[in-house]
């Protein structure tokens, strides 16, 4: 399985580390809601299909990525910097050679 | 008679003489030769014992499909058992052995299990495993004995306990179009690829690269396929663009067009050469696969079809083609297609007699009618093998008219003599690889067979796995395939080589199995017949899936190659569906068996990684014993002439607490946490505050995980306003960067801090005792060291002989003490200078026991007690917790299972019976030696404690806290060690901290 970092280009899966789902929101820090943690904590999606998914490039720059991944075909469909958060253009992060 | 060699022919060089052992005999062949051909050169033809039934085994095929002629490959002391004797590529000095009998191959006691044969069917593990449920046998020794007996009945070879001592290695590799097998179309595939100027492996699993065309006997442009091979194999060394793997098992098909494949490097070789590693495992990533894995011919399935003799029919071609070996001297031969006719041609150019041809169909093709009339003393169409006569070797066979429209015989039998029996139930493509990458297989019923399905990932497949089984198709598609595979636009298939071809036809009859009384084999190497099968159908197993592991059919070593479609056919027939409708089970990897060793390679043994810190050669150099802690190796004693374990640091120990000593830290994990952000950070992630921490002051900080355990603790220095430097444990170092960087990558994006791993930049010395204080202000320059400088958890900069040096005063074992920190590339002349500095207070390098048991008697933690099931609480760490601010962990951590009175506490135990505990250790109350039970916690570190003069240990205990003065026992079964012991504070020593903050 290959995953493209944005920043290091097309990698092996083996220099990554799954870090969970990625559909999951933090419940503001002071809540003391426990359902609402509980979820955050515990519950995790598990689709056939397109998955949103955190991996890390620990095995190169470190970077935590969101990938959506397809749970039945590993088709990686999409990747970007987690701290992007969607805002700005992956592109501009790239290291000098890297091909995507 | 026996087989024997036949006086010329086969690509086999008969100028080179090979010597090898068999079973302790010594045996001869030639270079080239196989140990299959030259055992069979020898007039061997008892090769082994049968797995379940211990029946006598011949070899049925000449490659990777062999499922009976298993030997175990002796190497020293080093045993490989279930190789092939098909694959194995014989050398001076190669010593082999039979497999599964006892005491020899020829007189096998377990044989006497064919006498029980019926209770050995299917699921007879499942049914006899259970163990008897009531009676006397119930659940007792002697059941579990007979259990002993009975699963040594069976089975196949068995490995050594000798540690092999080859090495191993990984390679990666990249290219544009992968060619897997170099029969005629993996040639042309190769060839049209590379002359597009692509850069192409061709993987070939045999040592000669050719395939078929090695033993075809046809020919290609006008000369003889092999040599037209060799010299096809011979352009494409030439080619920069290529590479040729021969002896190369293309065995798995992963993700993104990524396969898996072994190389045998020196297998066949008397002597490695220097630097040659045993196997070599490749990952390959194509942009695009051809796959030319070429057809596998099946066996049929009829009583008597296992007994030595009885081979496939284009292996006997190969044997004599390729090796000059003739399998029998007077050969039957019994197919379903015409393809068998081929070897009756090459057996009787050979100089063997065809005492008769024996085909199913009534109907026959011209091209073989000829064939047979040329060749053959009977052609009886029309008929089927019944049996097969003779003890450990065929001695004849016994015929009956066959009607394929009823699929059964009828008519008196008839026997014939013959030492041979060539078997064809047709040819099933190669399509693992394909099905591993693809949809399900397609069953095509004119060829009665499964063709590549449709692939999920770029490959295209080209020749016999396509299921055209003419030469000059695998020429015409491997070259299309080559030129598509590398984008060729100059695909112009002019002049394709031309090979000569007969008209025999393809299609087989559609029969799997002749249904006569008696034992008939589908997986000859799980001893799988065609009544087990009917019996797991009838015992309730429907499904393919579960038919498959009831049976075991398909299972073993061979992965069911020559049994999996004559299994899929009778279970079909059994369940009255069609063959495509119960589909057959998915091809998984590895193709083959591959060696452990290739693919641990590097990772294992002594060319694991290791991590040694800045000091390690002076450690070894003064005497340090070492211990492998992860990946670090750390100094555990640094023992005198004569001294125990206990001795040294007992004696280390003694002089920490009474003077002075060094030990070296710079393994703990140290992360440069920086920016504008990082205090409002750490606040976040450790249980209590830094924002309020002083610049040039350290302070002990605890992290929970979300939900509320305890993920770690250490120091934290703060160097500047927005400069934090943290430590962590040793072991932990790298899950807390993880940790941090996913907090700040995914959780709070806004916050502006950077974080580095500096634990190799740093080389760490802790220097504890009274008399530290006086080492460092003699060793020291540029600071001031007294209290007021440097009071409890302040940092100082100072120079030691000209090294920059940053100084906190911190203590893990209790005493005075402060952790001297400098660039790693100084660590050893830092080190040095402090010893020297310390002389004349008597200082001592300690080593981690003396600091583990520091600790203990301190009552610190460490990752024996963070286990990741303990909470602050458990560990009487609350006092950490802030109430002024979340931080992680702080909404999960009061969750009422967590706050539980009876949860495992720390504590302290003394043993009271003077004889040391052990860690892991469980506690009791009530001792019961022969039946341990009742655990109510477990020891997590053990000492001896110099300053108590006890054995003392940490625990874990349930409702810790309240047992506090009472008395419990240590229960530990597995070394027997049994004794009284008192529950206590887990602070043994200066509770108060006197000693450090003096």
């Amino acid at each position: 399985m290959l995953i493209t970092c944005p920043y290091c280009g097309p990698r092996n899966v083996s220099e990554y580390t799954y870090q969970g789902d990625g559909n999951r929101t933090r419940p503001d820090p002071a809540s003391t809601d426990q359902a609402a943690w509980n979820e955050y904590v515990y519950d995790r999606l598990n689709p056939a299909g397109d998955h949103h998914e955190i991996w890390q490039h620990s095995g190169g720059c470190r970077a935590h990525l969101r990938v959506t991944r397809n749970t039945l075909t590993h088709v990686v469909t999409e990747v970007s910097f987690a701290r992007d958060a969607g805002h700005r253009k992956s592109e501009r992060h790239r290291k000098p050679g890297a091909h995507a | 008679m026996s087989p024997r060699r036949a006086t010329a022919g086969g690509r086999i060089d008969r100028q080179r003489t090979i010597r090898f052992t068999f079973d302790g005999h010594q045996f001869t062949g030639h270079a080239g030769d196989t140990l299959a051909s030259a055992l069979l050169a020898n007039g061997v033809t008892l090769f082994g014992r049968s797995f379940k039934y211990h029946r006598p085994r011949g070899v049925m095929t000449a490659g990777v499909n062999e499922p009976n002629a298993l030997v175990t490959i002796v190497n020293g002391g080093v045993r490989e058992p279930n190789i092939p004797a098909t694959t194995v590529e014989i050398f001076d000095g190669l010593t082999a052995e039979s497999q599964n009998r006892f005491p020899t191959l020829s007189y096998d006691i377990g044989a006497l299990n064919q006498l029980g044969g019926r209770l050995l069917s299917a699921g007879f593990y499942y049914k006899t495993f259970m163990g008897p449920v009531i009676g006397p046998l119930k659940g007792t020794r002697l059941w579990m004995a007979c259990e002993y007996f009975i699963r040594r009945a069976a089975g196949l070879g068995s490995a050594g306990l000798e540690k092999d001592p080859a090495r191993y290695e990984r390679m990666n590799a990249f290219c544009d179009v992968l060619v897997v097998g170099s029969g005629p179309a993996g040639l042309m595939a190769a060839q049209a690829a590379a002359e597009s100027g692509a850069r192409v492996i061709l993987a070939e699993l045999e040592a000669v690269p050719g395939g078929s065309a090695n033993w075809s006997d046809e020919a290609i442009d006008g000369m003889p396929a092999a040599k037209w091979a060799s010299s096809a194999v011979g352009k494409l060394k030439a080619l920069e663009n290529v590479r040729l793997l021969p002896r190369t098992t293309v065995w798995g098909y992963y993700d993104d067009n990524t396969l898996a494949a072994v190389e045998r490097v020196t297998d066949h070789k008397s002597a490695p050469a220097k630097g040659e590693p045993r196997h070599r495992h490749w990952t390959i990533r194509a942009q695009t696969v051809v796959l030319a894995t070429g057809a596998l011919e099946r066996p049929l399935v009829f009583p008597g079809n296992d007994r030595p003799g009885v081979m496939l029919a284009d292996a006997a071609r190969r044997y004599v083609n390729q090796f000059g070996v003739l399998p029998g001297e007077k050969i039957a031969i019994f197919t379903n297609n015409d393809s068998a006719y081929r070897a009756a041609h090459a057996l009787k150019k050979a100089g063997a007699a065809i005492v008769a041809i024996i085909d199913l169909r009534r109907e026959v093709s011209d091209a073989a009618r000829q064939i047979a009339a040329s060749v053959v003393g009977e052609h009886l169409t029309g008929h089927a093998v019944v049996a097969t006569e003779g003890g450990k070797q065929v001695s004849g066979i016994k015929v009956q008219p066959f009607d394929i429209a009823t699929a059964s015989v009828s008519g008196d039998p008839r026997s014939l003599h013959a030492d041979c029996l060539l078997v064809s139930g047709g040819w099933s493509p190669t399509i693992h690889l394909a099905s591993q990458a693809g949809l399900k297989p397609v069953w095509i019923e004119q060829l009665q067979a499964f063709l590549p399905p449709q692939p999920t990932q770029k490959w295209l497949a080209a020749g016999a796995i396509t299921g055209s089984f003419s030469t000059q198709e695998a020429i015409s598609q491997g070259h299309a395939a080559g030129a598509k595979a590398a984008d060729s636009k100059s695909a112009e298939p002019g002049d394709l080589p031309i090979a000569d071809a007969d008209s025999l036809d393809p299609c087989p009859a559609p029969i799997f199995e002749i249904k006569a009384p008696g034992k008939a084999f589908v997986d000859h190497q799980h001893d799988v017949t065609a009544d087990d099968v009917r019996l797991a159908h009838r015992e309730g197993f429907v499904s393919v899936e579960h038919l498959k592991r009831y049976t075991t059919l398909g299972m073993a070593t061979d992965q069911g190659k020559t049994s999996n479609v004559p299994g899929l056919a009778i279970m079909a027939e059994t369940l009255g569906k069609p063959i495509p409708e119960v589909g057959t089970t998915r091809f998984r990897p590895p193709f083959a068996p591959v060696s452990v060793g290739a693919l641990a390679a590097e990772r294992y043994g002594d060319i694991r990684p290791e991590r040694l810190t800045p000091m390690h050669d002076w450690h070894v150099e003064n005497g340090a014993t070492l211990y492998a802690a992860g990946l670090w190796h750390r100094p555990m004693i640094y023992g005198l002439a004569g001294e125990t374990v206990e001795q040294a640091y007992v004696r280390e120990t003694k002089a920490v607490r009474g003077g002075v000593g060094l030990v070296d830290v710079s393994t703990l994990g140290k992360i440069a946490v920086q920016g504008p952000d990082a205090a409002a950070f750490l606040d976040r992630v450790y249980t209590n505050m830094f924002s309020t921490l002083a610049v040039g002051k350290a302070r002990y900080g605890l992290m929970l995980r979300e939900d509320g355990f305890v993920l770690d603790d250490g120091t934290t220095w703060r160097l500047g306003e927005h400069d934090f430097l943290m430590t962590t444990t040793t072991a932990n170092a790298g899950k807390v960067m993880q940790h941090l960087e996913y907090l700040l990558d995914v959780v709070w994006p806004e916050l502006r801090v950077h974080l580095t791993s500096v634990t190799d930049q740093w080389a760490g010395a802790a220097i504890s005792g009274p008399k530290s204080r006086e080492v460092l202000a003699a060793c020291v320059t540029g600071t001031a060291v007294d209290n007021d400088a440097l009071p409890f958890m302040g940092i100082v900069h100072g120079e030691i002989d000209g090294a920059p040096v940053m100084i906190c005063r911190l203590s893990f074992s209790g005493e005075l003490a402060y952790e001297v920190y400098c660039g790693a590339g100084h660590g050893t002349h830092v080190w040095a200078t402090l010893m020297k500095g310390g002389e004349n207070f008597g200082i001592v390098p300690y080593g981690l026991e003396a600091l583990g048991t520091m600790r203990i008697e301190k009552g610190h933690v460490t990752g024996a007690e963070i286990d990741g099931r303990t909470t602050a609480r458990d560990l009487h760490l609350d006092w950490m917790l802030s109430k002024k601010k979340p931080f992680i962990g702080s909404a999960m951590m009061d969750r009422e299972g967590l706050l539980a009175e009876d949860r495992l506490q720390l504590v302290g135990i003394i043993s009271l019976d003077n004889r040391p505990l052990n860690g892991g250790a469980h506690i009791v109350e009530h001792l019961d030696e022969a039946n341990p039970h009742g655990s109510i916690g477990h020891l997590t570190a053990a000492c001896y404690s110099p300053v108590l003069g006890r054995y003392i240990g940490l625990a874990l205990v349930s409702g810790g806290k309240a047992r506090h003065g009472s008395r419990a026992f240590v229960s530990d079964p597995l070394r027997r060690r049994f004794g009284p012991i008192e529950i206590v504070s887990h602070h043994f020593y200066d509770p108060e901290g006197s000693r450090m903050h003096g």
